[in-house]
């Protein structure tokens, strides 16, 4: 394109300018790519355990949860919105899969278990969708609602499973596939799934067209509420999912076991570059970032820190990610003022 | 408006003689894919008004944000007072004494006059308290300079938008700055704050300061101005003496020849009717609009802003809901409850503001031009990228869309070729009716003469377009019948051929 622009005359550049442009384009398009393949450098130079394959295969066991959710919320990140109720949404489908588990059998209690998280995804979905309300309030709301939700179902008891050996529901926290762990295949299977509807589907074409520019989307026949009301049941979908895998992994819930979670999660689908105005962001980046949250975790324990050591450097990495963007296409660190 | 005198022969000759105040030359802008800004020279002097004259889109506000800090020019330098200065930031600008006071108002409505008038820099006591009394104090002497009839403690949002410019142009007067640019200054201003205005603008003059003034309005350039400088395509055309030349010189700089209004065709014999609207009413937007269109005709529709021409394209797109009145299409009466029913039945509309309504900036063009018809270009909700393709192939080189290819961002296009982005999407759904609302605004000359031809080729084509507009030459250039609004109601209807531009501003007006 800018070879073109140059032979027709149309808008000769400076000289020198081009370079830089392109290098800068690349580092924006590109920059959580770099950033990961640093921290993969410099975590495999500060440990020679952490490039091996069963820490790697580790790392995704691990992030297969919070991975999974960031799935959903990115879909709804796009749309121009938030989910922060998808953690206590996971402690309200955990404790309730595990809890039925002995009640009614495997399969009825993820039935249900799916009906009732569906269900909740509906409600956000009615509200920030139908009603227009604000999503941060909406889903704010919802995290406190669902937390009273939950300890009213459970009393406040934790639940757990009692013949953890001898039933199937094992497979899907627990259970190795090829040589790979059922957690790490349902991520990245439904993250294909996903990249799939984001990038093939008319829907997903309607979920990046409504989050850049809702009114334009309206005027196009696109039916917006349609669209968002979709998006907080593909994340009720996913977090369903991931209380599969949790319960399953864990053979027992806490009633907070999702605490935090939504931060975590929100963390990824940021660290992966979806913007929070909407109209951007793809499943591939979501999933680096996701990765990106667990290495540092891992690197970090590798090397002897504390875990809750992770906290703090998250929020540094998050912001310098979310920085480097921002200054990336402001072409400073600081704005200028006089 | 008479009260500003022109300068005398001896004044001028003083004037032409004085060094610039300000002096940009050469300045290059382009963003991704248009220049904006093409080698682009301009003056001002000490106590001059020096009017900017140009079609929307032919660079007066890329230029005043270069000047203003808001914007950094590729190539090209400033200087003040003879020193080449770096203009980096709105602030900086100011702190060299280059104020703008803008078209769009930026105060803060919940604040009140003089808060908003010392924004940033609040006059303060001990401990960092503001102090009330010298804010007041201050903020009253420059609003009794003004001659405003609000008091310094009103609320700015209570105030009508002609007194919110009044406060805007307090603001600027805060810094006693070198040059000020008033972009638009009465657009909203009535007759009696007009004459304030400019005794304002004779006021600075006389303290020397630089104008630069940028209008639509011949009458105030005359009045007012020193000299003229023309913008055409990023280019200056031309900087003029206002008193060697007059509307017609000017004009001929501005849009490179002189207005031809009989650009229109002979009309061929239309067919029959496409879309009929009878009774239409909405609340107090408009009532009872009853007109037809028929297969290959265009029909302009002209009025004042707020006449309810926008309004009633977009009840009939399913974005408004009636409350009385009838829809017909082909004939067969019809239920339109949103844009998805009115695409169903073949109406598109391609709204007034290309960039809040009629395009996701940050989607290619390809993706732009398929967001209308979703369902064709997919098949159990899965994509065909090979008819979304077909789609934008067909239709960008149908309109000649100049974009570098399809992965453009349509950010990064100009207007014209955005308006042709948002054309292709609704050809592309094979309407039976298309209404265009204020086609070529914002676009420069070239493209638009290239729009009216596209319109009457989709009228030709069999298509039935409402052509919706303010500005007369477009509706006159375009349009087989016109229809003129006041005031919500259909005022009159003219045939294109024994139509004249008296008649029509008096329908319009209510005369």
């Amino acid at each position: 394109m800018t070879k073109l622009d140059i032979q027709s005359g149309q808008a000769a550049p400076r000289l020198g300018v081009p370079d830089r442009d392109a290098l800068r384009e690349t580092l924006q398009k590109q920059g959580i790519l770099i950033a990961f393949a640093l921290f993969l450098v410099g975590f495999s130079l500060m440990s020679d355990r952490f490039a091996s394959w069963d820490n790697v295969s580790t790392v995704f066991r691990q992030v297969s949860i919070i991975g999974t959710m960031a799935l959903g919320v990115t879909v709804v990140v796009i749309t121009g919105n938030l989910d922060l109720s998808v953690g206590s949404l996971l402690s309200f489908a955990t404790v309730l899969v595990v809890d039925l588990h002995d009640q009614i059998g495997p399969a009825p209690a993820i039935l249900v278990m799916f009906a009732a998280t569906l269900l909740i995804g509906c409600v956000n979905g009615l509200l920030v969708g139908y009603g227009r309300l604000n999503s941060l309030i909406v889903t704010l709301g919802m995290l406190s609602a669902i937390q009273g939700l939950t300890l009213i179902y459970s009393g406040g008891q934790n639940v757990d499973i009692a013949d953890q050996e001898g039933t199937w529901f094992a497979v899907f926290g627990r259970g190795f596939l090829l040589g790979l762990a059922v957690p790490t295949l349902i991520f990245l299977g439904l993250a294909v799934a996903f990249h799939v509807m984001l990038t093939r589907t008319s829907f997903g074409r309607r979920v990046f067209a409504v989050g850049g520019n809702p009114t334009a989307s309206a005027f196009s026949g696109v039916r917006r509420a349609r669209v968002v009301f979709s998006a907080y049941v593909l994340s009720a979908f996913t977090t369903a999912c991931a209380a599969v895998i949790l319960g399953s992994r864990v053979m027992g819930s806490q009633n907070n076991v999702g605490q935090g979670y939504e931060l975590l999660v929100l963390s990824g689908v940021i660290l992966g570059g979806a913007s929070l105005l909407g109209g951007s962001g793809s499943i591939p980046k979501t999933v680096i970032g996701v990765l990106i949250l667990g290495f540092i975790q891992n690197g970090l324990l590798l090397m002897g820190y504390p875990y809750y050591a992770q906290w703090l450097v998250t929020w540094v990495v998050i912001i310098l990610a979310v920085w480097l963007d921002v200054a990336s296409k402001r072409g400073a660190f600081f704005t200028r003022t006089s | 408006m008479s009260r500003v005198a022109h300068h005398t022969a001896e004044e001028l000759a003083d004037l032409k003689h004085r060094a610039p105040l300000l002096r940009l030359d050469g300045v290059t802008k382009t963003f991704p894919g248009v220049k904006a800004l093409d080698d682009v020279s301009f003056d001002v002097r000490h106590g001059e008004v020096h009017a900017l004259l140009g079609e929307n889109g032919a660079g007066k506000s890329t230029l005043m944000k270069v000047l203003a800090g808001v914007h950094r020019a590729n190539s090209g330098t400033i200087h003040l007072n003879g020193e080449p200065v770096e203009v980096n930031s709105p602030l900086e600008a100011k702190a060299r004494g280059i104020v703008l006071v803008h078209q769009e108002l930026s105060l803060a409505p919940e604040l009140s006059v003089a808060e908003n008038i010392f924004l940033g820099s609040l006059p303060t006591k001990r401990f960092g308290l503001v102090s009330w009394k010298r804010l007041n104090a201050a903020a009253t002497h420059i609003l009794d300079r003004l001659g405003v009839k609000f008091e310094s403690y009103d609320r700015v949002g209570d105030l009508s938008i002609a007194n919110q410019q009044m406060v805007e142009i307090a603001r600027a007067l805060v810094f006693t700055p070198k040059v000020v640019v008033f972009d638009e200054p009465t657009a909203s201003l009535t007759d009696a704050e007009k004459v304030v205005l400019f005794d304002v603008i004779a006021g600075l003059k006389k303290e020397g300061t630089g104008i630069v003034y940028i209008s639509h309005r011949m009458d105030e350039i005359f009045t007012l101005s020193d000299r003229i400088t023309v913008l055409r395509d990023g280019q200056t055309r031309g900087t003029l003496n206002t008193r060697d030349t007059d509307e017609d010189g000017v004009t001929r700089l501005m849009i490179g020849r002189s207005l031809d209004k009989s650009a229109r065709k002979a009309a061929p014999e239309p067919g029959p009717v496409a879309l009929e609207v009878k009774g239409l009413s909405c609340g107090d937007l408009f009532r009872d609009i009853s007109f037809s269109l028929r297969r290959g005709e265009v029909v302009g529709m002209y009025g004042l802003v707020g006449a309810g021409r926008t309004e009633i394209a977009e009840t009939i797109f399913g974005l408004r809901a009636k409350d009385g009145g009838e829809i017909r299409i082909d004939g067969a009466p019809v239920d339109i409850s949103g844009p998805p029913d009115a695409i169903r039945h073949g109406v598109a509309l391609a709204p007034e503001s290309r960039k809040e309504q009629g395009l996701v900036l940050g989607m290619n063009c390809r993706d732009n031009m398929s967001l209308s018809q979703l369902d064709a270009v997919s098949r159990g909700g899965w994509l065909d990228r090979g008819a979304e393709q077909a789609i934008y192939d067909e239709y960008a080189g149908r309109l000649s869309l100049k974009a570098p290819s399809w992965r453009t961002p349509v950010r990064n296009l100009s207007g014209g070729n955005q308006q042709k982005v948002v054309l292709g999407k609704w050809l592309g759904v094979k309407p039976r009716v298309l209404i265009v609302d204020e086609p070529t605004r914002g676009i420069d000359v070239g493209s638009k003469s290239e729009i009216h031809a596209l319109i009457r080729r989709l009228a030709a084509e069999g298509i039935a377009v409402l052509v919706i507009s303010s500005e007369m030459p477009e509706v006159l250039a375009v349009s087989d019948r016109i229809l003129a609004l006041y005031h919500g109601r259909l005022a009159r209807e003219f045939a294109a051929a024994d139509v004249t531009e008296d008649a029509l501003v008096q329908a319009i007006s209510g005369l």
